[in-house]
């Protein structure tokens, strides 16, 4: 007997809605935040979404001054204004957090990936894998009789593309980045 | 000239310099060092526990009724994991803590090494920042800058982790004021133009509300103080949350009682019908709000939080005021008095006829009896005898600590100590120790359910070896009362695991501990064995057998508006609907 109808899947429900199911579109929105290079500040960081529940698109991390110890993270993350609100304000009480931009409505950015893209094939193939790689600005940066490895860098959705049209042509594999992200301007 | 000492030293030294006069702790192989230093030493009281969970509720009950830091100190591996639940408990319901765990030697972390655990990995979800020291040079500020962090801003537990070389090697001693702490510096003073947004609003409005949580006692008793007067010039009623309790004195004219789940009816309807919500420190729990799109569906919400990621998280504000309380409410009524000290008399007179119609249903009336002790006429005997003494209460979790938050209360902040979003069973014997230690010559009281007891009951020990003469007054169903009725109102009545099975003699139990055990089933006892309770000197274990299926009402029931509760004699059985069942 299922007396309480409990949806399957549903047993997650926290103790109430908390998100409104009219709730507005879901937007997506690339965060600049700003850390201490500590160790497991990027696991704090983490645990803060996977904790509440809110994704990660894309997540790029690396030390960028060395004197002070800082390092930028930069995350891509989807939800709605509320949850994007809540998200900054999380970020921004983290003690080893020192500053959370918000470069989806700071003003314009630039957002760029890099990706490596392994290439298998022989003939035709081969040469219009080439002639693409061109159009897309891809570098060959390592090569066999029977495959390439192209570099490329621009943003997500221009991979994307590279990548759906490398895939009929023999991809094999592929590593992506994630975005790092500036604003534009000073 | 900076001082040389070994870390093990340098932990005492920040301790004595941060002025914690009391540590409660157990130690254990990887703390050693640490319990030396404190064995050398006679400015730090050490309160040994039977248990590292009872360390840390005992901290939080000392820092919760001193407004100080708590201190606790446990050993690596199974002590620090023991600690986990006191440590959500703490970051739950923003109570600041300092716990410092033992760690294998540096050399040793990642090795699966004897009572290693990876504490600052378990415990980064529940703490609000954790460290581990790899070096003791860095040692002394990490300890300083923990207590900064632990009550700056938002209040919470930080823990420290440190390994046994770091304990035991020797560096330079960072002094207090020497230890950089500028960077964590969260924001206290509320935004001029909004809070004039709210004094204005405040002037108009026909129906007003303050609802007010345990951010108000945790910015100190200034903010309690400026909140009566804020009350009693505006003339406005005023709700709290469980956590609030004692910022307004019960006693108050305005006081509409707790609000809430299990809160008073004409609190609740108050939070429905108010068309102007004032939320001091308060963070919209869901026990508070009900169903969310029903909730308070006219009113214009202010949300004063020192918390910027509480504003807005569960209910849309419409002017938010990131701040402390006590700072924000100085501003609110400085404006609002140069202003003229404005209210809507006329809309307000109407408001209090209707909530003085609702006061008149007496939401609290039970069915008493003249031959079992009823738990709510327990407690108001409680509440008789006890009035006006220098008291706390803390409690455990389920029923009698509704009914404790309903029939006790409370004059001032600070005295009212309980588990409120862990709702962890357990928290009110070692809470109460912790109480007393810092308040030795007060009367301290436990309310506790049996079976909420039962859970950390080893801290009898504790008390009677540091000679906490706390009072735990159990009442006794033989049931897990919550449970027991989310069964019968959820469940079909069937009545799954929820009884309490092969209890103790608790008056035995209490000999056994060396202290007082008293029993009583009568309420033409009652009085008589309470007075016993308070007059003995050392602690007691009182054995209030009560009304075994007694319910805790008014209720609103999961997944229904405040305006859907249920009183006592209610008829119950169907009234949540499966859709509310999921909830908790």
């Amino acid at each position: 007997m299922s007396a309480l109808n409990i949806k399957k899947g549903s047993t997650s429900h926290s103790a109430y809605e908390l998100r409104d199911p009219n709730a507005p579109v879901i937007e997506s929105h690339t965060l600049a935040v700003v850390v201490d290079n500590e160790s497991g500040v990027l696991a704090r960081v983490i645990g803060l979404f996977s904790g509440r529940g809110y994704n990660i698109e894309s997540l790029t991390v690396a030390e960028t001054d060395h004197a002070s110890h800082r390092s930028r993270i930069t995350i891509v993350t989807t939800g709605t204004p509320q949850v994007i609100e809540h998200i900054k304000s999380l970020l921004e009480r983290m003690v080893p957090v020192h500053e959370v931009h918000d470069l989806t409505v700071e003003g314009p950015s630039v957002q760029r990936e890099l990706a490596l893209l392994k290439v298998a094939g022989k003939g035709e193939h081969r040469i219009e894998a080439l002639r693409l790689a061109e159009i897309f600005r891809a570098n060959v940066v390592d090569s066999t009789l029977e495959s390439f490895v192209f570099e490329m860098t621009g943003t997500p959705v221009k991979i994307d593309a590279f990548a759906d049209l490398m895939r009929p042509l023999g991809l094999v594999e592929i590593a992506r980045t994630g975005v790092a992200a500036l604003a534009r301007g000073v | 000239m900076a001082r040389q000492m070994t870390g093990a030293q340098m932990v005492v030294q920040a301790l004595k310099d941060q002025g914690v006069e009391v540590v409660f702790g157990y130690p254990g192989g990887a703390v050693l060092p640490i319990y030396d230093a404190i064995f050398q030493q006679n400015d730090i009281r050490h309160i040994l526990v039977r248990h590292e969970q009872g360390a840390i509720h005992m901290a939080e009950g000392y820092a919760r009724s001193t407004g100080k830091v708590g201190v606790a100190l446990v050993t690596s591996g199974p002590g620090a994991t023991n600690a986990v639940t006191g440590l959500t408990d703490a970051l739950l319901d923003s109570i600041p803590l300092v716990v410092l765990s033992g760690q294998v030697p540096t050399f040793m972390i990642g090795t699966d090494g004897f009572q290693e655990a990876d504490t600052v990995g378990i415990t980064r979800p529940c703490t609000k920042h954790n460290w581990l020291v790899k070096d003791t040079a860095k040692l002394s500020e990490v300890m300083h800058q923990a207590f900064h962090v632990a009550k700056s801003g938002r209040p919470g537990p930080v823990l420290i982790d440190i390994p046994k070389d770091v304990q035991f090697a020797t560096a330079d001693y960072t002094e207090l004021p020497a230890a950089r702490t500028a960077h964590y510096q969260p924001r206290t003073t509320g935004d001029a133009a909004q809070i004039a947004r709210m004094v204005e609003m405040m002037e108009t409005a026909e129906r007003p509300l303050f609802y007010t949580g345990g951010g108000v006692i945790n910015s100190g008793p200034r903010a309690s103080q400026l909140l009566r007067e804020f009350v009693a010039e505006t003339g406005f009623p005023i709700t709290s949350t469980l956590m609030g309790l004692g910022s307004y004195p019960a006693s108050g004219q305005n006081w509409l009682g707790m609000l809430g789940m299990h809160g008073l009816y004409e609190a609740n309807l108050a939070m429905h019908g108010c068309d102007l919500m004032l939320n001091i420190g308060a963070r919209f729990d869901d026990r508070i709000t009900g169903r969310i799109p029903d909730f308070s569906p006219k009113s214009k919400k202010v949300h004063v939080d020192i918390d910027p990621s509480s504003i807005n998280k569960v209910i849309r504000t419409d002017v938010g005021i990131v701040g402390d309380v006590a700072e924000v409410l100085t501003e609110a009524l400085r404006q609002w008095r140069a202003r003229g000290s404005k209210v809507n008399k006329e809309g307000l007179a109407k408001w209090w006829a209707q909530i003085n119609e609702w006061r008149a249903v007496k939401c609290l009336t039970y069915k008493n009896s003249t031959t079992v002790i009823k738990p709510q006429y327990a407690l108001e005997r409680l509440e008789a005898l006890t009035k006006g003494m220098d008291r706390y209460i803390t409690t455990e979790v389920g029923q009698h600590q509704m009914w404790a938050a309903q029939f006790l209360g409370f004059e001032d902040p600070n005295r009212w100590m309980t588990s409120g979003g862990l709702g962890t069973m357990g928290y009110g014997l070692p809470a109460s120790i912790g109480v007393q230690i810092a308040h030795p010559k007060s009367l301290v009281i436990n309310v506790a359910g049996e079976a909420s007891w039962l859970m950390n009951m080893q801290e009898m020990g504790t008390a009677m070896q540091f000679r906490a003469p706390v009072k735990q007054f159990i009442l006794n169903n033989e049931r897990l009362g919550m449970v027991r009725q989310w069964q019968e109102l959820l469940h079909g009545e069937r009545y799954s695991q929820s009884w309490s099975e092969s209890l103790p003699d608790f008056v035995k139990l209490a000999e056994a501990f060396g202290c007082k055990g008293i029993k009583c089933d009568n309420p033409k006892d009652l009085d008589d064995a309470i007075m016993e309770m308070i007059r003995y000197d050392g602690p007691v274990i009182f054995d209030c057998l009560v009304e075994k299926h007694e319910n805790c009402f008014p209720m609103i029931p999961s997944g229904k508006p405040h305006n859907e509760m249920l009183l006592g004699d209610a008829e119950t059985q169907g009234v949540i609907k499966a859709g509310g069942a999921v909830l908790v």
